[in-house]
């Protein structure tokens, strides 16, 4: 009788525990009871319940604890505090499945919020823990442990180096090739987390072999695996141009291109961070991508976004055309420039502004004919415009001063120029009259047509200091027409006939 | 005497004028030796000055020739460096046209290549075309994929509910809602139902422990992949009823032995085949080597010899080929019986008039 009743009071206590850790389980989904849970000192309660003989409360506590660690880092750091992590460890060698991926969550809940707690993880032996783990069989244990490794990674490259260290990459590298779609999504993700920091990182990812395997999934039809494959291939290529290299090797053109054409927006943002990565480091990759057409899928891309999705594929539009002016040619013909203007103009964010102004400038700046090509599509008053307006950032107004400056040290195409003499400031005057002066003692019709829209006139009315260039340029213009004409436009000229009409005696 | 006297008066004045002889010879001897002495040596002085300027002509007649000589050998080596440099100037000139001309011919050919430059440019917007035209057919293809992923699903959700309300099928009393009598065909909804089977509330199979609510893992929508071997059967499987024959005849069923037809038990071949084959076989058997009997004896003088099986292997042990052309073991023989070398042809034809065969199931 006393034997069951004891048995009772144990029962009880153990159902009562159940309840309990399930009770916080469901309410730390939600992120408004946190507050609260964290008032009542729930860290301290859960603890003990870790190391619970039943292993439905351990499980369902470490899942608690993930989600409170999740959402707050005030929690987080309770709970790297009060010593849970290298119980956490140590049983992450030791459990049952559901215990890992739930301690896995713990640690990729309280990773993820500053470099101190991840160093945190870190020193307590988490990595090797999480390392075993990768090399489970259940996929869900692999893709919590991946997951863990890469937020832990995300924040600097020391501690990039530390997962690297602890010998993650072959392992992630073998996670890519498996089944299940998530768990590739999460090895990639941590791939391109680790090798973004710095080449040497990414050199080791890729002497995992990792490349061959992220090309491949390129054509997964899956939105979001996609969007981190290509990720995780850019910050493999940002680096260095034999990174670049390697990826180009692993055949990846033209089948990008086919990212550029997806319909979420997000993968083709970073297909196009992919091909800017490429493009950057030498002219003979911009060729070589030039070939493929990557132009034109980038262009179409930039035509169809919106927003800072546009940014890769300005930045790689520019790139391409700095290299050299056959590139830039290239860009030119494949109808680049209308777009690129369409940005400047509707777009409200001033960096994708800068960015549009800044490509511009390269196609511009190579020979004549690139000139004019940009300064065809009357671009160049618009760039004015925003180097003067008070309102644009100083990254803009710099960005449109260099590129009006470049285009105009080339430009001879004489219509475009003209609006420019209106309003532009001294500094950019210097370089529109000069374009002048070198194209005007040449071409008699252009001399003809300057007169008649009003440029001569505008000319005589710029003050120059003497003996500067500005006024070099002014008199070489001056010596294009005889002295009547321009003394007929010089300001003040009515007021002098009027003054000779004064004096003048009349002959009787 | 006269003589001597006169000789000796004029003796002292003798001495005298022999002194003064002396004396005045002496001092004319002086002018004169000086005066000699003049002469010969102005007359010493001309002969080497004539002498010298002999010699000095002679010098410089020789230091003429000499000098001449090595400006003339000078001026020679300045014509030639002269004429040299001259030439060399004109093949410069001459070397600068042809690279002139050589270099521009190169760099418009082959470095800035103006129609090379148009072609590439002209090959890059046909490439974009191109590649324009399929990234627009991917973009197409995968919409209608999407589109078609669409209607499907909510095809499915259609047929679903139409399977859950299968009860607002119409009987032939009761119109049913979708079969409204005012209406002059029915609704498709109707149609739907008509052809749907109806769901049933049979219980759903219990829910793996990945189901688990509390677990809202995104990849745990399966059980694990390890390999388990043959699934276990379900626990709380209805028992199979209905009317069980005797276990006896059942075992009696399924052990029967074979009884083949004449026609399969009968070989395929006809007797006239088999006789021919029979023939065959024995002659196969009975020779020896397969070598032919060639008509000269130095056609195969220097082949090998080789041993038939009777004298290679040991001398009277070995059987086989004498005794047995097969190997027999009877240690690993299973069943004393031989097997039976008959099957059947057609088994189709063979269950005919049987309903059962060895498991006990339907035909």
């Amino acid at each position: 009788m006393s034997q069951r009743q004891v048995l009772q009071v144990f029962e009880q206590y153990q159902r009562a525990r159940t309840h309990f850790v399930q009770a916080v389980a469901e309410l730390s989904a939600r992120p408004q009871n946190i507050g609260t849970l964290r008032d009542a000192g729930v860290i301290s309660l859960l603890r003990p319940l870790l190391l619970d003989v039943v292993p439905t409360i351990q499980q369902t506590a470490a899942l608690a604890l993930g989600r409170l660690a999740y959402f707050n880092d005030d929690l987080a750091e309770a709970v790297v505090k009060e010593d849970i992590l290298p119980q956490l460890v140590c049983s992450l060698s030791e459990q049952n499945r559901f215990y890992k991926k739930a301690a896995a969550f713990v640690l990729r809940a309280v990773g993820k919020h500053s470099p101190q707690l991840a160093q945190a993880i870190v020193e307590c032996g988490a990595l090797e823990a999480l390392v075993i783990c990768l090399e489970d069989f259940d996929p869900g244990v692999k893709e919590g442990a991946a997951w863990a490794l890469g937020y832990i990674a995300r924040h600097n490259s020391e501690l990039s180096q530390a997962v690297v260290d602890a010998g993650a990459v072959p392992l992630l590298v073998l996670c890519i090739q498996e089944p299940e779609i998530a768990l590739k999504r999460i090895a990639a993700s941590t791939l391109s987390d680790i090798s973004k920091h710095s080449p040497e990182l990414a050199q080791t990812v890729v002497d995992a072999g990792a490349i061959a395997y992220l090309a491949q999934m390129i054509l997964n039809p899956d939105a979001k695996l996609k969007c981190q494959v290509l990720s995780a291939l850019s910050q493999i290529a940002k680096h260095s141009v034999d990174l670049a290299e390697l990826v180009v090797e692993a055949e990846i053109f033209p089948v990008v291109l086919t990212c550029m054409k997806d319909s979420d927006e997000y993968v083709k943002k970073n297909g196009a961070t992919l091909i800017r990565e490429i493009a950057k480091h030498s002219p003979e990759l911009s060729q070589f991508i030039v070939n493929a057409g990557g132009v034109a899928a980038v262009i179409d891309c930039i035509g169809s976004c919106k927003g800072t999705v546009r940014l890769p594929g300005i930045m790689m539009l520019g790139y391409v055309a700095a290299h050299s002016e056959n590139l830039s040619m290239a860009v030119i013909v494949s109808k680049g420039i209308p777009p690129l203007c369409t940005c400047l103009l509707e777009e409200h964010e001033d960096h994708i502004k800068a960015a549009a102004a800044w490509a511009l400038g390269q196609i511009g700046r190579h020979t004549p004919e690139h000139a004019r090509a940009v300064a065809e599509t009357n671009v160049l008053g618009t760039l004015l415009s925003m180097y003067m307006d008070i309102r644009s950032s100083e990254d803009l107004q710099l960005k449109a001063k260099r590129a009006l400056k470049n285009i105009l040290q080339k430009c001879t195409y004489l219509p475009a120029l003209e609006p420019l003499l209106h309003d532009a400031p001294p500094n950019i005057m210097k370089h529109i009259v000069g374009q002048f002066s070198k194209v005007l003692p040449h071409d008699s019709k252009a001399r003809r047509l300057f007169v008649t829209s009003g440029g001569l006139k505008k000319v005589q009315e710029i003050k120059a200091e003497p003996g500067s260039l500005l006024q070099e340029y002014i008199n070489t213009i001056n010596n294009c027409y005889p002295e009547e004409v321009v003394r007929y436009y010089s300001p003040g000229y009515s007021e002098m006939l009027l003054e000779r009409v004064e004096n003048y005696q009349p002959v009787l | 005497m006269a003589a001597l006297v006169r000789l000796e008066t004029r003796l002292s004045r003798l001495r005298e004028e022999y002194f003064l002889k002396n004396r005045s010879v002496d001092e004319d001897r002086k002018i004169v030796y000086k005066a000699a002495v003049k002469i010969q040596s102005w007359f010493r002085g001309c002969r080497v000055r004539a002498y010298l300027r002999y010699l000095n002509k002679m010098a410089i007649s020789i230091q003429k020739w000499w000098r001449g000589y090595q400006s003339r050998r000078y001026f020679r080596k300045m014509i030639k460096t002269a004429y040299f440099i001259m030439k060399m100037n004109f093949y410069n000139e001459m070397a600068v046209r042809i690279q002139k001309r050589w270099r521009g011919y190169y760099v418009r050919k082959y470095t800035h290549n103006y129609y090379a430059l148009k072609k590439y440019l002209e090959a890059i917007s046909l490439n974009n075309e191109i590649v324009r035209n399929e990234l627009q057919e991917y973009a197409e293809m995968n919409e209608k994929k999407k589109k078609k992923k669409d209607l499907e699903k909510k095809e499915k959700e259609k047929k679903y509910k139409a399977r859950k309300m299968h009860y607002l099928l119409s009987t032939e009393q009761i119109a049913g809602i979708y079969n409204s009598p005012f209406r002059k065909f029915p609704d498709p909804m109707e149609l739907l139902l008509r052809q749907s089977k109806p769901l049933s509330h049979r219980q759903q199979q219990p829910k793996s422990p990945f189901t688990y609510d509390l677990y809202d893992w995104p990849t745990c929508k399966r059980p694990p992949a390890f390999p388990t071997g043959e699934p276990l059967p379900p626990i709380g499987r209805q028992k199979p009823q209905g009317p069980f024959r005797d276990a006896a005849e059942v075992l009696r069923q399924r052990y029967k032995p074979l009884e083949p037809t004449l026609r399969v038990a009968a070989s395929i071949s006809s007797p006239l085949e088999k006789a021919r084959e029979e023939m065959k076989r024995e002659e196969w058997r009975k020779c020896i080597h397969d070598n032919e009997f060639l008509p000269f004896s130095s056609y195969h003088k220097n082949e090998k010899y080789e041993l038939s099986i009777h004298a290679s292997e040991k001398i009277g042990k070995e059987t086989y080929g004498i005794k047995h052309f097969r190997e027999v073991q009877p240690n690993k023989w299973i069943a004393g019986k031989d097997f039976q070398t008959v099957l059947p042809s057609i088994v189709l034809f063979e269950k005919f008039g049987k309903t059962y065969s060895k498991a006990g199931q339907i035909v």
